[in-house]
């Protein structure tokens, strides 16, 4: 049997992508259904994350699924020296799909190189993610109505934050023109800038952020600003206010502009932002669980075609 | 007939390492484990060379190089010359090229890498499509050694050939 493993959705077709959407956008109208009844899903959580958790185990759950798993390595045996193979081994032989968070980077890619029941990579290290990808794609896709030739602003530490990778190079089909506003110590890693140029992917890099330096976004992605990132602390002092969105930086921008942030945010988005129709953030999260939907069908064989002539949708 | 072919020749059965960078000669004898070999090896460093100023040679009298050694010494040093005899006569003259794909071969310098941290093999890309030459385009004199890259399977951590460590 062909590996369904989602490891990474870096390489996925357009194709690919849109029918991962449209299965999101069918749980999005009818989210509780029985389609995985009788499947046992696991979530393994070798690093904790409890919003990843949580919203992976509610997405088995609202698909009829019963859910096993851990979430703290040092309760399980791998913190007694067993080998992540030999865990994955195990719970293979009572999972139906494994849902894994792990501090190593490729530690998705091995496991699904060891067993035969398909693998879901919810983070492995600073690797990617492609349950927050899809989320990201799924709340531009929705609120855009389409992913092409958008201006996606990402604003903050683009140095570290790995979302901000992932989105972009999942976005590199789609004619983007990113728009990169961070501090000079935070800024977007020449690698991710020599991979624009490679796919041909138009950005600017700014450091100023205010309501002119955003008036031509359409989706404009925050992270934290972290004390912890910074060498220089001198230079966090300096530069830790100057990326906090404010709801009054918003009179300039676009009609249909959306401000996303993976969450949780520190202070970088003011709590006078989330009343704004541009506020995204928590339908973000929220859509989270139909691309975690759409991914655990997509490992078990379940097409765009069952989930649409479903016949245990609970009304 | 020079001396140095005069020693290829008489060897009956066995291998010879040619056009050897002489700075590796001994790194080559370490990783062949050569030191520890109880047939006939012959050693030679400094030698006159058509193609470089200077070489270095090792020959081996019954010893025939597998794959995964071969890979190795690609890694070390690309380009060098295997010769095998048998009988007395030369039945497989190669330059050691680096193949698309080293398994097992090199570590991976990344500390959070999956495979510095589970035992299981580690397989790295060659990348040879490259990035200098994009960012250069003019450094046409760099050889295959000083840009191929080769990157891990599983953390995709790139690394230049001259900073890996073998496994
Ligand atoms: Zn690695």
């Amino acid at each position: 049997m062909e590996n369904r493993s989602i490891v990474s959705i870096a390489d996925y077709s357009k194709t690919q992508i849109k029918t991962l959407l449209d299965m999101a956008s069918e749980f999005e109208k009818y989210p509780n259904r029985e389609l995985l009844k009788g499947k046992v899903v696991a979530t393994l959580f070798f690093e904790p994350s409890t919003r990843t958790r949580l919203s992976f185990e509610t997405a088995a759950n609202r698909l009829g699924a019963r859910v096993i798993g851990f979430t703290d390595p040092k309760v399980t045996s791998s913190s007694k020296g067993e080998t992540l193979k030999d865990t994955i081994k195990m719970v293979s032989n009572y999972a139906d799909v494994i849902v894994m968070r792990h501090k190593l980077e490729g530690a998705a890619l091995y496991a699904s190189e060891v067993t035969d029941v398909p693998i879901i990579n919810a983070g492995d290290g600073s690797n990617l993610h492609p349950s927050q990808t899809m989320l990201d794609l799924y709340s531009i896709y929705k609120t855009q109505g389409t992913l092409n030739n958008l201006n996606i602003y990402m604003v903050g530490d683009l140095k570290y934050g790995r979302t901000v990778h992932s989105l972009l190079m999942s976005m590199r089909k789609y004619h983007p023109t990113f728009h990169f506003i961070s501090p000079k110590e935070l800024e977007m890693p020449e690698e991710y800038k020599f991979y624009c140029k490679h796919n041909d992917v138009k950005y600017v890099e700014q450091r100023d952020f205010n309501e002119d330096t955003i008036a031509d976004a359409d989706i404009l992605y925050m992270t934290r600003v972290q004390r912890e990132r910074f060498t220089d602390l001198m230079e966090y002092e300096r530069v830790k206010d100057a990326y906090i969105l404010r709801a009054d930086m918003l009179t300039k921008c676009k009609d249909n502009m959306k401000i996303l942030h993976p969450l949780p945010r520190v202070n970088e988005i003011e709590y006078d932002v989330d009343d704004s129709k541009h506020a995204y953030y928590f339908e973000q999260a929220q859509n989270g669980l139909y691309a975690r939907e759409a991914l655990i069908c997509q490992t078990l064989g379940i097409t765009l075609n069952d989930i649409k002539n479903d016949k245990t949708i609970i009304k | 007939m020079s001396k140095e072919q005069l020693m290829v020749a008489a060897l009956e059965n066995g291998s010879v390492i040619d056009h050897i960078p002489t700075d590796k000669l001994f790194t080559i004898v370490k990783l062949l484990e050569l030191d520890k070999f109880s047939e006939p090896v012959f050693i030679g460093n400094n030698l006159d060379s058509q193609i470089m100023s200077r070489k270095g040679l090792i020959k081996v009298a019954n010893k025939f190089l597998n794959e995964k050694e071969i890979s190795k010494l690609a890694v070390v040093c690309p380009n060098i010359r295997l010769t095998v005899i048998k009988n007395f006569e030369v039945v497989e003259k190669r330059e050691i090229g680096l193949p698309e794909t080293l398994s097992d071969i090199v570590k991976c310098p990344n500390p959070v890498c999956i495979t510095n941290n589970e035992p299981m093999k580690t397989v790295f890309y060659v990348e040879r499509h490259n990035y200098i030459h994009q960012m250069f385009p003019y450094e046409h004199e760099l050889n295959e050694q000083d840009n191929a890259k080769l990157k891990c399977r599983y953390c995709g951590k790139e690394v230049d050939l001259k900073e890996i460590k073998l496994k």
